[in-house]
């Protein structure tokens, strides 16, 4: 199936997996701009635990956010094998540090299964647009958007 | 080229029209009577008036019309443009601006404000100039050159074009029994003389419908009578057209002043103008008009001869020839004088281009979009840092013995200099447009406070980045109305006081160690500084028994949501205060500070970087992370002795520079780098000087050098940063923040100051 | 042969619609920005009719027909005077000074055809 064809079947999206931990998220593909290695960060005066600093980006300063506290999971402790996923979120460019990217999917949307019941935190409950099956895997669809709500980066 | 690139053409005309326009009342007002200044005023209004007519911009172009019509009794010398006269001239120069911003971006324009204009301009046409503190003008009885110019009854001034549509309603008969116009036409001398052709007029009226032509040339004197630059025929023509008699006069208009024109329907049809006139009948030949390029070929020909052989030549013949030989054979036998005029045209001509010289003397120039500006800006930043981490690379590698390297390297680097400072000079522009603007805010000021003021700029053609002057307007038209608002008095107070009536506000601009510095001053009543302190205590800024100094007092009034006017005023009291002028100046980089004088007024001062691109700092280290510190804001750095470390209160650590004592800030704890506090001994301290805090020692661990740094912001992909102003990239590609020094300061005043910007809060 | 036009207008947004009406139409065009300009390039311009706006930096409209109505090649050329009023007093003085005719601005394209075609031949 070529790429055009793709895109015309009307829900099929396509999404990029990746490893938090022992979990698995995804994100629109459409968001992700470029995936590259880890860089050590400078430090930001006064930032959330989750920002864990600025890097170059071809001359743009990129902040970064550790994923796994932002999700409210063991922050993680940098090393060259982690990955920076950089995506487009609103107006601005994040770096989010994942452990690492796993798949590809295509899927449409009527695979993606509502959030079980089961999550307690508001938060939780606001950044996670559904669940997929995908070979015995469960992943987690999440909304770059209910991460970073502006007014919450502002007030960080 | 299409219309709407014209009407952007139009657009960008208009604002250098109106910055003329202001710029020119400004003049006038300061007592400028140069005719040419009075010139260029009007001027500016009517090519907006011109520009605006031909995109059918009718709001602008009535508006237009009543300031040109006011405008040209000043020209005329019928209006005096005093005091008084120009207040209404100024504002109606407003008026004039918003009408272009809403013609160009839609939106609404204060339709009360430019009726009574127009009211208050045609009273002024009409000779009766206000009197000062006079009611507004009442309308005038009399319409004096009205919105809608009234239609004018002679036909000469009637538009060129000429539609048939007007003529559809008039009584004629029937298309098929055609009126026939008799016309006498008699030019007159002037006619050629201005470059109409009867001709041409005859070519046109047979257009029209049937025509047939009698020349009468019964006044053609014989040759040696002839002067060769009068007219001598006249024409008796009969046309039948259905066009009507305006038509018929609509081909004379340019003629008409020019010539004797009869013009009368003939009832009967029968009748011929012929035996009506005892006319020599002369065949016409109006063909030859339709081949006019072989028949002046002719023409020129047949005049060398007549020339050479003129006595020789039958009247007759002249005759035969059509009236535009009449003017060529003219223009031959006049070429003589002619050509004594020409000197004195030619000298006329030349003294007019020394003129141009001498106006033109300005470069020319070429308009680029921003756009590609700043994208060089942006690429030549890069190449800042590329070449910064080339020469690291270069360091790191040990490149012992091979010179030529290090060589080529600093030439690199000197050339990125040059073409950083060269491309940071495209985007460099005077202050002058938004110095213009504030003589408008100073007007509506003084008009809502009934105050009176005078606004002096100096060094408006002082550069500074575009985005610099694009981000002061907001700050300066608020400090501005503060001046006039709470600054100065009202004329009574300024009496009594011993002042003049008139406040004067005064507003300048100068480089100053490559910054740009702007003044603000009035001539007001200065600082309450009871009055602020009072209110600072009320506020809880400050405790009761705190000891300021007169500086530290007035620099309360940069403190959020502080307002000292007794009751809220409507021009500066919402809710918006000095604090909110400080923080924008502060995130172009730059401070403010405020002198003052009781009984004398005060002194903004503003200090901004020429541009937002590029800084001179000092990379130092600070709990191993690497800060970049403003090099305009450090004084001098020294490394402290434990002697000269005296602790002070519980956590307050001072150090005793030269016999006197300040206050030391721990740049790793203010920015929370670090839990505990270092040992000042074992680092470096800067002296800086924060605007209204005096100088404060900022303690880091080292000094690793000094760098022009690139600024990168940090609002782009996040958020503000308390106590940072921006960051860069240095040599080594890792991220690298830059300090902001004030509010470092600010916030380690914590104590006694609620801070700022919760520093503490955040994280 | 195209028919040669000088305009002379200090306005650039009246000198591009001269522009835009004036080549749409098939003349040639030559352009000054005011009278003393105007002048200058005159000669060189040769053209068949000129149009000239009236209020102009350094030499206005009717200083400039003056000077053409002074040149021995070009007085008798036709001359149309751009005016934004049906003023009588401000055509009165342009025909004093030699103009032609006029057009009353906002001139659409047939009106400053017309008025073109009228006075060249």
């Amino acid at each position: 199936m070529t790429y055009a064809a793709k895109n015309l079947t009307t829900d099929g999206r396509e999404l990029i997996a990746f490893r938090v931990g022992a979990q698995e998220f995804c994100v629109n593909i459409m968001s992700v701009r470029e995936i590259r290695g880890w860089t050590p960060a400078t430090s930001m005066p006064h930032a959330p635990s989750y920002v864990l600093g600025v890097i170059n980006l071809r001359g743009a300063v990129l902040p970064i956010v550790d994923l796994s506290a932002r999700l409210g999971m063991t922050p993680a402790e940098p090393t060259v094998r982690h990955v920076i996923i950089v995506a487009q979120v609103k107006s601005q460019v994040v770096g989010l540090l994942v452990d690492a990217v796993s798949d590809i999917l295509t899927i449409t949307d009527d695979k993606i299964q509502p959030t079980p019941d089961v999550v307690s935190s508001e938060f939780e409950k606001s950044f996670a647009r559904g669940v997929l099956a995908i070979e015995g895997r469960m992943i987690c669809l999440i909304e770059l958007e209910a991460i970073f709500p502006q007014e919450e980066r502002e007030a960080a | 080229m299409d219309m709407n690139e014209i009407k952007e053409i139009f657009f960008q005309e208009c604002e250098e029209q109106l910055a003329e326009l202001e710029s020119g009342l400004l003049k006038l007002n300061d007592g400028d009577r140069d005719p040419e200044t009075v010139n260029a005023v009007f001027r500016a209004v009517h090519s907006i008036k011109g520009g605006a007519g031909a995109f059918g911009l009718d709001d602008l172009v009535s508006f237009a019309h009543v300031f040109e019509t006011t405008l040209d009794c000043v020209r005329s010398n019928r209006l005096d443009p005093g005091p008084e006269v120009l207040k209404v001239m100024l504002k109606s120069a407003d008026v004039l601006a918003d009408l272009t911003n809403a013609a160009r971006d839609g939106g609404s324009v204060d339709e009360a404000r430019s009726r009574q204009l127009i009211k208050e301009l045609e009273a002024l046409a009409n000779g009766e100039v206000p009197q000062a503190s006079a009611a507004p003008a009442e309308p005038v009885a009399k319409p004096v050159a009205a919105a809608a110019p009234p239609p004018v009854n002679d036909e000469g001034f009637q538009p060129v074009a000429f539609s048939f549509d007007d003529f559809d309603a008039a009584e004629e008969p029937p298309l098929m029994e055609m009126p026939t116009y008799e016309i006498v036409f008699k030019p007159k001398s002037d006619l050629y003389a201005k470059g109409n052709e009867a001709t041409l007029l005859l070519r046109d009226l047979s257009r029209l419908g049937e025509m047939s032509i009698h020349c009468d040339m019964g006044a053609l004197p014989t040759l040696d009578r002839l002067s060769p630059e009068s007219a001598y025929f006249f024409w008796k023509i009969s046309l039948k057209t259905d066009k009507g008699e305006d038509a018929i006069r609509t081909v004379f208009e340019f003629a008409e002043w020019d010539c004797d024109l009869e013009i009368s329907l003939i009832e009967d049809e029968v009748a011929q103008p012929g035996e009506e006139l005892p006319m020599q009948p002369v065949p016409f030949d109006l063909s030859i008009l339709d081949d006019e390029p072989a028949i002046s070929v002719g023409v020129v020909e047949e005049e060398e001869q007549l020339a050479s052989r003129q006595q020789d030549r039958d009247a007759a013949v002249a005759a035969a020839a059509t009236a535009s030989n009449v003017l060529q054979m003219a223009q031959s036998a006049t070429r003589a004088p002619a050509e004594k005029a020409a000197p004195a045209a030619s000298a006329a001509a030349q003294s007019a281009a020394a003129q141009q010289a001498a106006a033109s003397a300005a470069t020319p120039t070429i308009r680029v979009d921003l756009d590609r500006v700043d994208r060089l800006i942006n690429l030549v930043g890069e190449l800042v840092i590329n070449q910064a981490m080339l020469s690291q690379s270069v360091v790191e590698n040990d490149t012992n013995g091979t010179s030529s390297i290090n060589m080529g390297l600093e030439e690199l680097q000197q050339l990125t200099r040059e073409i950083q400072d060269s491309v940071m000079a495209i985007r460099a522009q005077p202050v002058k447009p938004v110095f213009q603007r504030m003589s408008r805010i100073v007007r509506e000021i003084a008009d809502m406070t009934g105050k009176s003021v005078r606004l002096i700029t100096e060094g408006e053609n002082t550069e500074v980045d575009k985005t610099v002057i694009d981000k002061l307007a907001e700050p300066l038209t608020h400090m501005i109305r503060n001046a006039v608002d709470h600054g100065l008095e009202t004329p009574e107070k300024r009496l009594a006081a011993g002042k003049s009536a008139e406040g004067t506000v005064r507003l300048t601009a100068k480089h100053r160690s490559g910054r740009i510095v702007i003044e603000l001053a009035d001539d007001g009543a200065g600082i309450n500084r009871e009055k602020v302190r009072q209110k600072a205590i009320d506020n809880d800024l400050i405790a009761a028994d705190a000891n300021l100094s007169d500086e530290e007092i007035d620099n309360l009034i940069f403190h959020a949501g502080f307002s000292t006017a007794d009751k809220i005023s409507d021009i500066s009291g919402r809710g918006v205060g000095m604090d909110v002028v400080k923080r924008s100046i502060q995130a172009l980089g730059g401070r403010i500070n405020i002198s003052s004088k009781p009984g004398h007024g005060s002194v903004f001062t503003m200090s901004l970087p020429l541009t937002l691109a590029v800084l001179d700092g000092m990379v130092v280290t600070v709990a191993n992370q690497t800060l970049v510190v403003p090099l305009t804001a450090i004084v001098e750095t020294l490394q402290p002795e434990a002697s000269a470390i005296h602790s002070f209160g519980a956590n307050q650590r001072l150090i005793s520079i030269r016999n006197s004592f300040c206050p030391l800030v721990d740049v790793g704890r203010i920015l929370n780098f670090r839990a505990i506090q270092a040992n000042p001994v074992e680092g470096v301290a800067l002296l800086v000087e924060s605007e209204g805090g005096g100088q404060r020692a900022l303690m880091v661990d080292a000094i690793q050098g000094q760098r022009q740094v690139v600024i990168k912001s940090l609002e782009a992909n996040y958020t503000h940063v308390p106590g940072i102003a921006a960051a860069t990239i240095l040599g080594d590609g890792r991220v690298a923040l830059i300090l902001d020094v004030d509010a470092i300061v600010a916030a380690s005043r914590g104590q006694s100051l609620k801070p700022e910007m919760s520093l503490a809060a955040a994280g | 042969m195209k028919k040669r036009v000088l305009t002379v207008d200090d306005s650039r947004t009246i000198r591009n619609m001269l522009l835009v009406t004036l080549n749409n139409a098939g003349f040639e065009t030559i352009q000054a920005e005011d009278g003393v300009e105007g002048l200058e390039v005159l000669e060189e311009a040769n053209p068949d009719v000129i149009v000239t706006d009236i209020n102009m930096p350094r030499l206005d409209g009717f200083g400039f027909i003056e000077g053409v109505r002074k040149n021995d090649r070009y007085r008798a050329i036709p001359i149309l005077v751009l005016t934004t009023e049906s003023d009588a007093e401000k055509k009165n003085r342009a025909r004093q000074a030699g103009a032609t005719g006029w057009i009353v601005k906002p001139f659409d394209p047939t009106k400053l055809i017309d008025a073109i075609e009228r006075v060249t031949a």
